[in-house]
């Protein structure tokens, strides 16, 4: 079976750049997967998804969607994509409904069908109040949920989704991620370009971490967690007892196994002098080592108030890959 | 379904998207096309004739000139002001460049459309003109050449229209008026014959570069032949050329606009 995207050392110049913004980038996504691109700003998501969407001409590579060309038959590709941008491009001489309704007829979905559809993807996106409302008057995420709508109406293959919860509110991207695993129920492949790692790490099937135009890696978000080395962690909480805090993670350091001891600073609320919090990063399993912790912070007389296995998340491995420098 | 009928279709759609917004916005639309034409033919044609500054006749020679500027200038506006905006900030041409046509039929359609729209303006120009000046004496059976003059003016106002609005940078609006509008308006033949400048002979040759020139020389000389006017093989060629290589410029610009 062809892949729903398949993309081979795909390169991006864009004139007057002095490098790439795409830079030899290759990687696939299954029919009916949720894949996550996740990278930090300026990474290359944006120009990979207009590459994808036929809105960018690649300077090299290759680009398919479904199997089609992007750069070649374009008109075949862009039947079988759909794609919700970060920024708002709605038809603000049109209504919200009629914005569906064009939509539909420029993909020649037929009279009947997409006044049905139109109506249905409103209430489902819960805009069916809003049915009538200038585009102006809608508020961002009313205006994102209706892109969705409007990329769903002429069933596309696969929806592209740049940065959807970039300035939601709490409520609304819940909204959204529910509706995304709607989509992965009605079968269709999304590509969702995000750097949020909670988001990535909840929605997407796989994981491609991309920076500098390159993918870095890409597996299960399960996976790659696994993966990091040290992925393994015990967070404690102390009470020093008079004890220095450079003391106390210079101590448990050299417990074997423990790689690197991160002192997080005190709780919210605290003082140092009555609390601190550490993190142990740890070479193997973390649960064998609660013992050893325990007893040498004993033997120190520094009190213990809390200790529990932590796991790393998606952003310790996005950022151990990414690097910590501000883009 | 092949491509080329999916495309047509698309083709068919965005277009019919085109002329519903103007269905809706027609007032402003007519106030947009024809308070300019009608205050200038007012005027030029009817207050200067009657205190006695210009010659009887004048009028006369005026309206196929001021259909002639609608027919040019509305399609040019009405491409490229919209275009303007259309790459800026609103970006809402993009969903009509992710339908399922070729962009350069996207382009083809704004200049279509311009088109269309330019010489709805100046159909309209000529129940106007007729009211206003009570009388005209027009050789009627100039008439299908005038009109074949005014749908090739329209399309040469298209294409100029979609050079222009994909070539200028949004921020650079105000200044297209000034230095692009308000010389095609002056230097287009349209409020005197191009024919009888030979004492402006630097000027004449400025007028020849505007097609608008072009487009109300055939339309004055089909309808009121007794007047000066350039040979009419002389307008259609020329106004074929401007359609062709504006055209080709424009939906060049429009497809460097249009990808990245
Ligand atoms: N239209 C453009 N012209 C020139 N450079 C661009 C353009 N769009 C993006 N870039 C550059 O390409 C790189 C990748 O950008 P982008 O694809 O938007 O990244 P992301 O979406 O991951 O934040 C950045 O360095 C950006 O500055
Ligand atoms: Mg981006």
């Amino acid at each position: 079976m062809t892949a729903a995207v398949d993309v081979a050392d795909l390169v991006k110049r864009y004139p007057k750049s002095r490098h790439n913004a795409v830079d030899g980038l290759s990687f696939r996504v299954r029919r009916g997967e949720i894949f996550g691109l996740l990278g930090p700003n300026g990474a290359g998501k944006t120009t990979t998804v207009g590459i994808l969407t036929t809105r960018i001409v690649p300077t090299s590579g290759k680009a398919l969607i479904g199997g089609v060309d992007v750069g070649r038959d374009p008109v075949a590709a862009k039947t079988k994509v759909a794609v919700v941008p970060q920024r708002v491009n709605l038809d603000r001489s049109l209504n919200a409904r009629q914005n569906l309704l064009f939509h539909a007829t420029y993909h020649g979905i037929g009279r009947r069908e997409r006044h049905s559809l139109a109506d249905e993807l409103l209430d489902r996106m819960g805009l069916a109040d809003k049915a009538r409302a200038r585009v102006d008057d809608l508020s961002g995420g009313q205006s994102q949920r209706l892109m969705i709508a409007r990329a769903l109406i002429h069933h596309p293959e696969v929806l592209f989704l740049d940065e959807p919860s970039t300035g939601l509110d709490p409520q609304a991207r819940l909204f959204l991620h529910d509706r995304i695993g709607d989509l992965r129920s009605a079968g269709i492949t999304v590509v969702l370009t995000t750097h949020d790692m909670d988001e990535a790490q909840k929605l997407s099937d796989r994981v491609g971490i991309v920076d500098h135009g390159r993918m870095l890696t890409v597996d299960t978000p399960n996976e790659l967690i696994r993966s990091l080395p040290g992925s393994g962690t015990v967070d404690a909480t102390v009470h020093p007892n008079g004890t220095a805090a450079e003391k106390i993670t210079g101590m448990l350091s050299e417990i074997p196994g423990v790689q690197r001891v991160e002192d997080l600073g005190p709780p919210a609320g605290t003082e140092a002098t009555e609390r601190i919090r550490l993190r142990l990063y740890v070479d193997g399993e973390a649960g064998p080592l609660l013992g050893p912790v325990a007893a040498r912070l004993q033997e120190r007389a520094v009190a213990v108030t809390d200790l529990a296995l932590g796991s790393a998340s998606l952003e310790d491995v996005f950022i151990e890959l990414t690097g910590r420098d501000l883009r | 379904m092949t491509t080329t009928a999916r495309s047509v279709r698309a083709f068919a759609a965005v277009l019919g998207r085109d002329v519903f917004v103007t269905g809706r916005e027609l007032p402003s639309f007519l106030a947009q096309v024809l308070v300019q034409p009608v205050a200038l033919l007012f005027i030029f044609g009817k207050v200067l004739g009657q205190l006695g500054y210009t010659q009887p006749g004048y009028a006369q020679i005026l309206l196929p000139g001021m259909i002639a500027l609608n027919a040019f200038l509305v399609a040019l506006q009405n491409t490229s002001f919209p275009l303007v905006l259309d790459f800026s900030y609103s970006r809402e041409i993009e969903d009509r460049l992710l339908a399922p046509l070729p962009i350069t039929w996207v382009a083809v359609e704004k200049m279509l459309f311009g088109a269309l729209r330019g010489l709805f303006a100046a159909l309209l120009m000529f129940p106007i003109g007729l009211l206003m000046l009570g009388s005209v004496a027009w050789e009627l059976s100039g008439l299908p050449f005038a009109v074949l003059c005014m749908v090739l003016g329209s399309l040469a106002g298209g294409a100029v229209g979609l050079t222009v609005g994909a070539a200028v940078p949004p921020r650079r609006i105000n200044i297209m008026f000034a230095v692009i509008l308000a010389p095609l308006i002056f230097t287009g033949a349209s409020q005197f014959p191009w024919a009888q400048l030979e004492d402006l002979r630097w000027f004449q040759v400025v007028c020849a570069f505007n097609p608008l020139t072009y487009v109300s020389e055939g339309m004055r000389g089909a309808l009121l032949p007794g007047i000066p006017h350039m040979p009419p093989w002389v307008c259609v060629l020329a106004l074929v050329l401007a359609c062709l290589i504006f055209g080709a410029l424009g939906i060049g610009f429009f497809l460097r606009r249009a990808l990245d």
